[in-house]
């Protein structure tokens, strides 16, 4: 563990493209993820352990960053929902594909937060990322100050902004879009899991009657008994090696496609979110405007300062959000298509590999006496 | 050749010697041949279809032009004596047919076949006198199997299938005479028959749907009810006449034979020859309303049954048979095969429940499930019985598999649901009660019967467990659909137009896969579920022979507990000095020494077939699970090498984003 810590605003001392958490310890009840990440100079790496707290906090530091102009901007890499040791049903739920497999996939999307974070323009200049990644003290033990960007934790009222009515037309279509795209990934992703959980039973219910198949296998030297015997043990082989094909191909649509639907849709949150302070902002001002139209003259030059302050935050703001939808929309299309390439080669793999080995089952069955 | 006229009565033991006919298959099937080839001559006959007792004279005319002399046809009261055991409902009806058609040449002959003659013709004494008493007539008919003389009377229904076809003026030249001709062929030698045997039949190649509106099926079912004791007599006719050439070498005789009874008659059989079109190519489904406020329903299932058998020299039969028929034939092998130790396979249960929701028309996928499974069940039934060396060789099985209309049976309406269920659970529940009472001498049947036990305990955790691979796999399949629903709705919304495309792209794909899983969940369900099912029932069939081969050794231990009984008898009189009593006694040690060597041999002769048919029933289990493994992994391997494809396919458009 080094303490090297180089200046923030040159960037970072790694690698943001190869961030990798590829371990994870359980102790107790929490998950500490092995985070590794290479240093620019080329020589050695940091490793480092992080608990989902010192994500949180990183996250917490990302979004109070007051200092950078159109901060609200930003769509904010999605951080995955707490994961513990044991989840219950309903942390399993939100989790939905995270949940599944040993925390693999929950690791990834760690990583994949992390990469995100590390390779943002804007982000990555902060200091907490740097400390986050390299300083092998656990930073987020004290309790940051929750702030306005908490999640989507808005009361009702707050809710009806969202169907305010946009000045600009980009930013109107792209909300709607937005809100139709969340709906629509988030679902893709719920019924994807669900085949996923379907194929893990039918694995099981494979692996179950393969196992019961080797109870008809009686010992004795009647040959008709050991024909029967022998038959039984190769079905059972049968069902075994389709008890692994259907857990191969759940697991290639949980790793690929089924990340890619669940980052998909924790993204169209994200930039929900984001369009959301957007119009939290859009609100404001015009309610600025309006204060500033009424104001008496004793309180105007007040009004017209919030005003124009307001007025250029906003402006700002739709400046860097401009800049991130683009950008996210590069982005997610082609994240997207590496899960679906990705998962229709490993697919592939699997279906050949299966249909290789149910044919030499069916030649032995042919060849058996 | 008393016996047959005693049994009757007792009619406990009449099984035992039915059973023997079968049990050496070679003999009866020597006499059948033998007969069968002078039927042949009697065969050609041109019928026309309003007129049945005319061309009845007919068949016999062309007969006699074979042969001998005149053949008179009338006889009211044999009809009678029918129709009126038709009422009582007799338990077995083919029996009863054998039973007439014995009535009817009874009159004729009074030459070699006395026995039968002399049965018969108390029956029909007793039959047109007293009707109630005509359920014990049963008896008597199996006595006549039981008999070498009388077994090919009975096979002799056998050939009368294509008489009664051409009651339908069908052109039947060639039909009587192939089959029959075959037959007479195979009378060359016994073995090349054996090993036609054992081909594989096939069997049942379609099954058929048709509703037809309440209106016009009421007379259907109503003349179908009528039909069915006007239909016995259309039988009782042809195999009457078949008997007669049987019977015919010796002497001239006359014949009194049964005449149409009623007017119904007709008009059922035209009813049931459109019935029997096999070109319809569904099911069949009557409803019949009742003229009361209820609406009952009264619908049948017709399976039609093709029957391609090396044994029929190649001929197509096509037969409809309801599902109780099939159930009628069930009940009629055990009866006869059962107690000689022979595993009669048995049929799928009666579902009411299943067959309630298809009939009720639930259009769901379980229905269809339901009719397919059942479709499925039947035809392996079918096979086995086919396929086994001896059940092939009895004549109710070659009457079903070829007649065109067979006798409703009455009884196995009995026999529906949990009737047929306590039938076959009867079985197993006596062994276990007995297995405490035997002390087994023979070790390798104790192990057996122990083997068959936890087998069966196996076989229906197989099941259980198929059956939930099943349920996931039907799931699975929902899923998928639901996610190609979601991944087409997510493509639609989607804004790149590559992404787009791609999304829609796999939403088919989806849909394709969705299909696949479907198969899958049938193929799971038809190769193995249905498979282990099938051996859960087999199984209960092998412990019936256990069974049964465990009551012939009760009867063996109570004649000899009864023969020791007697000697002790005779102790105590010769120690009391009554020379009268004594030679009695002395001759009815003598009838149970007798009976004692008999249940012996007949325990011996059991035992011996049940453990050759165990045998026989393990390398069939082998076997057919390799063949439905093969077929199986077969067709597994098919929808791997779709998937491929799919994804193949879909490959370039996930790469084609941009």
């Amino acid at each position: 563990m080094m303490e090297e810590v180089k200046e923030v605003v040159s960037a970072l001392s790694v690698h943001g493209h190869n961030i990798k958490i590829p371990e994870v310890v359980t102790d107790g009840d929490t998950l500490t993820f092995l985070v590794v990440s290479q240093k620019l100079s080329g020589t050695g790496e940091y490793h480092v352990y992080r608990t989902w707290d010192d994500f949180e906090w990183l996250q917490q530091h990302l979004f109070s960053q007051e200092d950078v102009p159109g901060i609200q901007g930003i769509i904010f890499p999605p951080l995955p929902a707490k994961a513990h040791v044991n989840p219950s049903a309903k942390v399993m739920k939100q989790l939905g594909f995270l949940g599944l497999g040993e925390w693999q996939p929950y690791c990834k999307a760690l990583e994949t937060f992390l990469q995100q974070v590390a390779t943002h323009k804007i982000l990555s200049k902060n200091k907490a990322v740097e400390v986050f990644l390299t300083s092998s003290d656990a930073p987020g033990r004290q309790k940051v100050k929750k702030n306005i960007f908490n999640r989507l934790s808005q009361a009702v009222e707050e809710m009806r902004k969202e169907g305010h009515k946009d000045v600009d037309e980009f930013f109107q279509s792209e909300r709607d879009h937005n809100l139709v795209l969340t709906g629509c990934s988030k679902t893709a992703a719920e019924k994807f899991l669900d085949v996923v959980l379907t194929e893990q039973k039918v694995a099981v219910a494979c692996g179950h009657f393969s196992a019961a198949l080797h109870l008809c296998v009686e010992a004795g030297e009647d040959p008709d008994k050991k024909a029967f015997s022998r038959l039984c043990v190769k079905i059972s082989e049968v069902f075994d090696s389709m008890k692994k094909n259907v857990t191969s191909v759940a697991e290639n649509n949980m790793k690929t496609l089924g990340l890619g639907l669940d980052l998909e849709s924790r993204y169209q949150e994200a930039e929900r979110e984001m369009l959301f302070r957007r119009t939290c902002k859009l609100v404001e001002l015009e309610n600025a405007k309006r204060n500033a139209e009424k104001a008496k003259p004793v309180k105007k030059a007040v009004m017209e300062e919030v005003k124009t302050a307001t007025e250029t935050e906003f402006q700002q703001i739709c400046g860097v959000s401009k800049q991130e939808i683009s950008r996210f929309q590069g982005v997610r299309v082609k994240m997207l298509q590496q899960a679906l390439v990705q998962w229709c080669e490993k697919q592939l793999l699997t279906a050949k590999e299966s249909a290789d080995q149910f044919n030499q089952h069916l030649q032995a069955f042919r060849g058996m006496a | 050749m008393d016996d047959p006229l005693i049994e009757p009565i007792s009619s406990q033991t009449e099984n035992k010697p039915a059973g023997e006919v079968v049990s050496e298959p070679s003999d009866d099937f020597v006499d059948l041949t033998n007969n069968v080839s002078v039927t042949t001559e009697s065969a050609v006959a041109e019928i026309p279809l309003d007129e049945p007792s005319d061309d009845f004279v007919d068949i016999l005319g062309s007969e006699t032009e074979a042969q001998r002399e005149e053949v008179v046809v009338a006889d009211v009261t044999v009809e009678a004596a029918v129709a009126k055991s038709e009422v009582t409902s007799v338990v077995t009806e083919s029996p009863g047919d054998g039973k007439t058609e014995s009535n009817a040449e009874e009159e004729a002959q009074e030459t070699s076949t006395a026995p039968i003659i002399d049965l018969s013709g108390d029956l029909l004494a007793s039959d047109t006198q007293q009707p109630p008493v005509s359920d014990k007539i049963t008896n008597p008919l199996v006595d006549l199997l039981s008999d070498d003389s009388p077994a090919p009377a009975v096979d002799a229904k056998k050939p009368s299938g294509p008489p009664q076809k051409s009651l339908f003026g069908e052109p039947d030249e060639d039909l009587f005479g192939e089959p029959l001709g075959a037959i007479s062929k195979k009378t060359v030698s016994k073995e090349q028959k054996e090993n036609k045997t054992a081909e594989p039949a096939d069997i049942f190649t379609e099954e058929a749907v048709t509703t037809t509106p309440s209106m016009s099926n009421t007379s259907t079912v109503n003349s179908k009810t009528n039909g069915v004791h006007s239909e016995e007599d259309a039988d009782i006719f042809s195999e009457a006449t078949v008997e007669l050439s049987l019977d015919s070498p010796q002497n001239e005789r006359k014949n009194e034979v049964t005449a149409k009874p009623s007017a119904s008659a007709p008009t059922s059989l035209s009813a049931a020859a459109s019935l029997a079109k096999p070109q319809s190519a569904a099911l069949e489904e009557e409803e019949a309303e009742l003229e009361d406020k209820f609406d009952i329903l009264v619908s049948y299932f017709y399976y039609q049954i093709s029957t391609t058998l090396p044994l029929f020299r190649n001929k197509t039969f096509t037969v409809r048979r309801r599902f109780s028929d099939f159930l009628g034939l069930y009940e009629k092998l055990s009866e006869k095969h059962g107690p000689n130790g022979f595993i009669v396979p048995p049929p799928p249960e009666k579902s009411i429940l299943g067959m309630t929701k298809v009939k009720v028309g639930k259009e769901d996928s379980s229905s269809a499930d339901f009719v397919e499974r059942r479709r499925g069940a039947l035809e392996r039934y079918l096979q086995r019985v086919v396929n086994h060396p001896s059940l092939i060789q009895d004549p109710d099985v070659r009457e079903f598999l070829e007649r065109e209309e067979l006798p409703r049976a009455v009884s196995t309406q009995a026999l529906s649901g949990a009737g047929f269920l306590k039938m076959i659970n009867k079985a197993t529940d006596a062994v276990s009660k007995m297995t405490i009472k035997m002390n087994e001498s023979d070790v390798w049947f104790e192990e057996k019967l122990q083997e068959v036990e936890s087998a069966d305990q196996q076989f229906r955790k197989l099941h259980a467990l198929v059956e939930s691979l099943v349920v996931h796999r039907k799931e699975l399949s929902l899923n998928t659909a639901s996610f190609a629903k979601s991944t087409a709705m997510l493509g639609s919304a989607e804004d790149n137009t590559a992404l787009s495309r791609a999304l829609s792209q796999l939403a088919e794909v989806e849909d394709k896969m969705e299909q696949l899983h479907q198969d899958q969940a049938a193929n799971d369900t038809f190769s193995f579920a249905e498979l282990i099912a099938d051996y859960i029932r087999l199984l209960g069939a092998v412990r019936g022979s256990f069974d049964h081969r465990m009551k012939v050794w009760q009867r063996w231990q109570d004649a000899q507990a009864m023969l020791q009984k007697k000697r002790e008898t005779e102790a105590k009189l010769l120690w009391a000095n009554k020379p009268d009593k004594l030679q009695l006694a002395k001759e009815e040690i003598a009838e149970w020494e007798a009976k004692v060597t008999q249940y012996e041999r007949d325990f011996e002769r059991v035992s011996a077939t049940v453990r050759k048919e165990v045998v026989r029933f393990e390398k069939e289990k082998t076997k057919n699970f390799k063949k439905q493994i093969i077929k199986y992994l077969e067709s597994l391997l098919q929808s791997q090498q779709q998937l491929i494809k799919y994804w193949e396919a879909f490959l370039p458009e996930a790469k084609a984003i941009a």
